[in-house]
C-alpha cells in the first residue's frame, strides 16, 4: 500500500502498511537517520520529530495519521556545513556526550522556540521533560537551548 | 404599642446575639508559647503519617513548585479560587503556634486557631467524623514536619463569599459533627472502612455531586459526575459504570497501587490519592475497599472474568496484524494502527494496555477521561513500575479523536449509547477551556499546570 508523506518539505510516496510507525519509515525507507529508536514505548523521546508544529514520538505514531501533515526531522534544521542556529548552539555548548538523545531534544526544543521564542529556564525544563538523557548533559542541553533562543532572537 | 415594638426589637437583638455567639463567633485559642518544643511519641507520629496518607493532606497542601505541606495550591470553586494553607509547623505562616486543641477544633468544626471560619474546600464536613485520638496522631505528625516559611496567595472570592462568617450558615446546613454511627449488622472491618471513607478519606468530596451551595448532595451520595482538574469522577455507588464488579481484594489492590487489570489505572487527581494510599496500612486499605465495594453492591455488573488471553511472556510474538484498509471507518483505522498493538497485546503494564472490554472509562457516562488519556497519556511513575501510556495530542486531530471515541464506545461499550457530547468535550479539551492537570502514578504533576495551557499538545 502506498501513502504520501511530506517530510522536510518534500512529498515522498512510501510503500508501507499504514500501521507502520513513522520512525521506521524515516529511517528505513527515507534514510533519514537523525531520529533514533530508544524504547519504542513513547517513554524516552529519542524518536521525537515535529508534525505540523508539535513534537511527537515517531516510534509509535502510525503513518495512517500523517497523510497531508508536515513532518520535520533534524535534517531540516541545517547541514554539517551550515548548521542551523539550534544545531550551532548544541555544538557550541558541546551538549552531546553519546548523542543518542540529542535529535529528539533538538526537535522538542525547536517546537518550543517556534512557539515561545523567549522561553524561560523553567519553560525549557518543562517542555523537555518527556525526553530522557542517560549521559547527564542536561545542564548543557538547557544552556544550548537558551543560546539558540538568543541567537534566533538576534538574527 | 410602642412597648410591643420595643419588646420585639429586644427579642430580635437577643436572638441575633445568641445566634452570633452560638454559631458564628468562635473564640481564638491562645497560641503555643514560643520557644517551647513539644515532644511526641515516635509511634504516634508514625500512626499520624499513615493517617495523613489516607487523608491525602499533601496533595492539596503542596504546590508543584513549593515545599511539602506548605500550601498555595489553587482550588477552583464556583464561588472563586481558594488557596490551600501552609500546614507546616512554621509559627508565622503555618500552624506552628497551634495547640492540639486548636488543631482538633479545625478538623471537627472548620474554624482556625484565631476563630475564623474555614471554607469547606478544606473538607471538615468529613474530617468532623475523625476521632480525637486520630486527630492527635495527625497533629503529632504535622508538628514534626519541617517548618516552611511560605504564605499562600490570598483567596479570590466574590462578595459575599469573602466574608468568612457566612460559613456559619453553611456549617448549619452541611456540618454534621461527630463520629459516624456504628452499624452492628456489619463486620468490624466494614465499620472501620465506613469510618475511614466517610471521615479522613473524604471520598465523597470528589465522588458525591455538590448542590448550588457547594454542599454534598446527600440524596446522590457517591453518584459521581463532577469534573475535577479536568477528570471525571466516577460514581462509586450502585451506578458504578465498571463493566465488571469490584471485589474488595481488587479494590484494595487498586487503592494501593493505582492499577487494576480488571478496571484500569488511576489518573488525574485520583493518581495523587492512590500514590498516597500506597503509604497507608494494608488493613485500613482493605477496610476502605470492603466499605466502598458495599456501596457499589447494587451494580448489575458481572463478577470479574479470568484474564483471556493469558499474558504473553518475552519471546512470544504477536499474531500478524490484520490487513487494515485505509477506506475502513476512520475510528477503526486509528484504533487498529495506533492503539491495538498495546491494548490487544495481552501484556501487563507498562508493556501492554488494558483490554477495553474491562475499561471503566469506556463504560462511563462521560468520555472526558478517555479524551484526557488519549491526548496526554499516563506519565511513568518515578522509581516504580506501573501503567504508562504516551499521549497523542500532537498527532490526532479533533475529528480523529471523535471518530476514535465513537469507535471505542460502539465496539467495547456493551451496547451503551454513543456519547452525545464527545465533539464538544474534545473541542474544549483541545482548546484548553477544560483545564486538565496531568499527574504520574507517583502523584507528581507533569508538564505545565494545566497541561493544556494555551491548547493541547503545545
Amino acid at each position: 500500500m502506498s501513502i504520501t508523506l511530506n517530510v522536510n518539505g518534500e512529498d515522498h510516496s512510501v510503500d508501507a502498511d499504514i500501521d507502520t510507525p513513522l520512525l521506521y519509515v524515516l529511517r528505513n525507507d527515507l534514510k533519514l537517520n537523525a531520529a533514533k529508536f530508544g524504547c519504542g514505548l513513547g517513554q524516552c523521546g529519542a524518536c521525537t520529530v515535529i508534525v505540523d508544529d508539535r513534537p511527537i514520538f515517531s516510534c509509535l505514531t502510525p503513518i495512517s495519521l500523517l497523510q497531508g501533515r508536515k513532518i520535520r526531522t533534524v535534517e531540516s534544521l541545517g547541514t554539517p556545513d551550515k548548521p542551523g542556529p539550534l544545531q550551532r548552539a548544541f555544538i557550541d555548548e558541546q551538549a552531546a556526550q553519546c548523542g543518542y538523545c540529542i535529535p529528539g531534544m533538538m526537535m522538542r526544543a525547536q517546537a518550543l522556540l517556534e512557539r515561545n521564542p523567549h522561553a524561560s529556564d523553567a519553560e525549557i525544563r518543562t517542555a523537555l521533560e518527556p525526553n530522557l538523557c542517560r549521559c547527564g548533559t542536561h545542564m548543557r542541553i538547557i544552556r544550548a537551548v537558551k543560546r539558540a533562543a538568543n541567537a534566533m532572537a538576534g538574527a | 404599642m410602642r412597648r410591643i415594638v420595643l419588646v420585639i426589637v429586644a427579642v430580635i437583638v437577643v436572638v441575633a446575639a445568641a445566634a452570633y455567639f452560638g454559631l458564628v463567633y468562635k473564640p481564638a485559642i491562645d497560641p503555643l508559647p514560643q520557644g517551647q518544643a513539644q515532644s511526641f511519641d515516635a509511634a504516634l507520629i508514625a500512626h499520624g503519617a499513615e493517617l495523613a496518607a489516607i487523608g491525602d493532606c499533601a496533595s492539596c497542601h503542596t504546590s508543584a513548585a513549593g515545599q511539602p505541606l506548605a500550601g498555595g495550591v489553587a482550588v477552583p470553586t464556583p464561588f472563586g479560587t481558594i488557596y490551600s494553607t501552609n500546614i507546616t509547623p512554621d509559627r508565622e505562616t503555618g500552624i506552628g503556634s497551634w495547640t492540639e486543641a486548636a488543631f482538633v477544633r479545625a478538623m471537627q468544626q472548620g474554624v482556625d486557631r484565631e476563630g475564623r471560619h474555614l471554607y469547606p474546600a478544606f473538607p471538615f464536613d468529613h474530617f468532623t467524623h475523625v476521632s480525637d485520638d486520630d486527630d492527635k496522631a495527625l497533629y503529632a505528625y504535622l508538628m514534626t514536619r519541617d517548618p516552611v516559611n511560605a504564605r499562600p496567595p490570598a483567596n479570590q472570592l466574590a462578595f459575599p463569599f469573602n466574608i468568612r462568617a457566612i460559613m456559619a450558615g453553611w456549617d448549619l446546613l452541611f456540618l454534621k459533627p461527630g463520629l459516624v454511627a456504628e452499624d452492628a449488622s456489619q463486620t468490624p472491618e466494614w465499620n472501620r472502612g465506613h469510618y475511614l471513607v466517610e471521615g479522613l478519606g473524604h471520598c465523597g468530596a470528589c465522588h458525591t455531586p455538590r448542590n448550588a451551595l457547594g454542599g454534598e448532595d446527600a440524596g446522590h451520595a457517591y453518584g459521581g459526575g463532577m469534573v475535577i482538574d479536568g477528570w471525571f469522577a466516577y460514581p462509586i455507588n450502585a451506578s458504578s459504570p465498571a463493566p465488571q464488579k469490584w471485589t474488595p481484594d481488587e479494590l484494595a489492590t487498586y487503592l494501593k497501587t493505582g492499577f487494576s487489570a480488571d478496571h484500569g489505572a488511576s489518573r488525574g487527581p485520583m493518581a495523587q490519592v492512590t500514590a498516597k494510599l500506597g503509604e497507608a496500612s494494608d488493613a485500613d486499605l482493605h477496610a476502605m475497599a470492603v466499605y466502598i465495594a458495599s456501596l457499589m453492591a447494587g451494580s448489575s455488573a458481572p463478577a470479574p472474568q479470568p484474564p483471556n488471553p493469558p499474558p504473553l511472556t518475552s519471546g512470544d510474538s504477536l499474531a500478524p496484524p490484520e490487513v487494515i484498509k485505509a477506506s475502513a471507518d476512520r475510528g477503526a483505522v486509528i484504533y487498529a494502527t495506533a492503539c491495538s498493538s498495546c491494548h490487544e497485546s495481552g501484556r501487563l503494564p507498562p508493556f501492554g494496555g488494558i483490554d477495553f472490554h474491562k475499561s471503566t472509562a469506556i463504560h462511563a457516562d462521560s468520555p472526558q477521561n478517555i479524551i484526557d488519556m488519549v491526548l496526554f497519556g499516563l506519565p511513568a511513575a518515578e522509581g516504580r513500575t506501573g501503567a504508562t501510556m504516551p499521549g497523542f495530542a500532537g498527532t490526532l486531530s479533533q475529528d480523529d479523536l471523535v471518530a476514535l471515541l465513537n469507535y471505542l464506545r460502539a465496539t467495547y461499550g456493551d451496547g451503551r449509547p454513543a456519547w452525545s457530547n464527545a465533539a464538544q468535550l474534545v473541542a474544549d479539551t483541545l482548546s484548553g477551556k477544560t483545564a486538565v492537570n496531568l499527574y504520574g502514578q507517583d502523584g507528581l504533576p507533569r508538564g505545565p499546570i494545566p497541561v493544556n495551557r494555551g491548547g493541547a499538545g503545545s
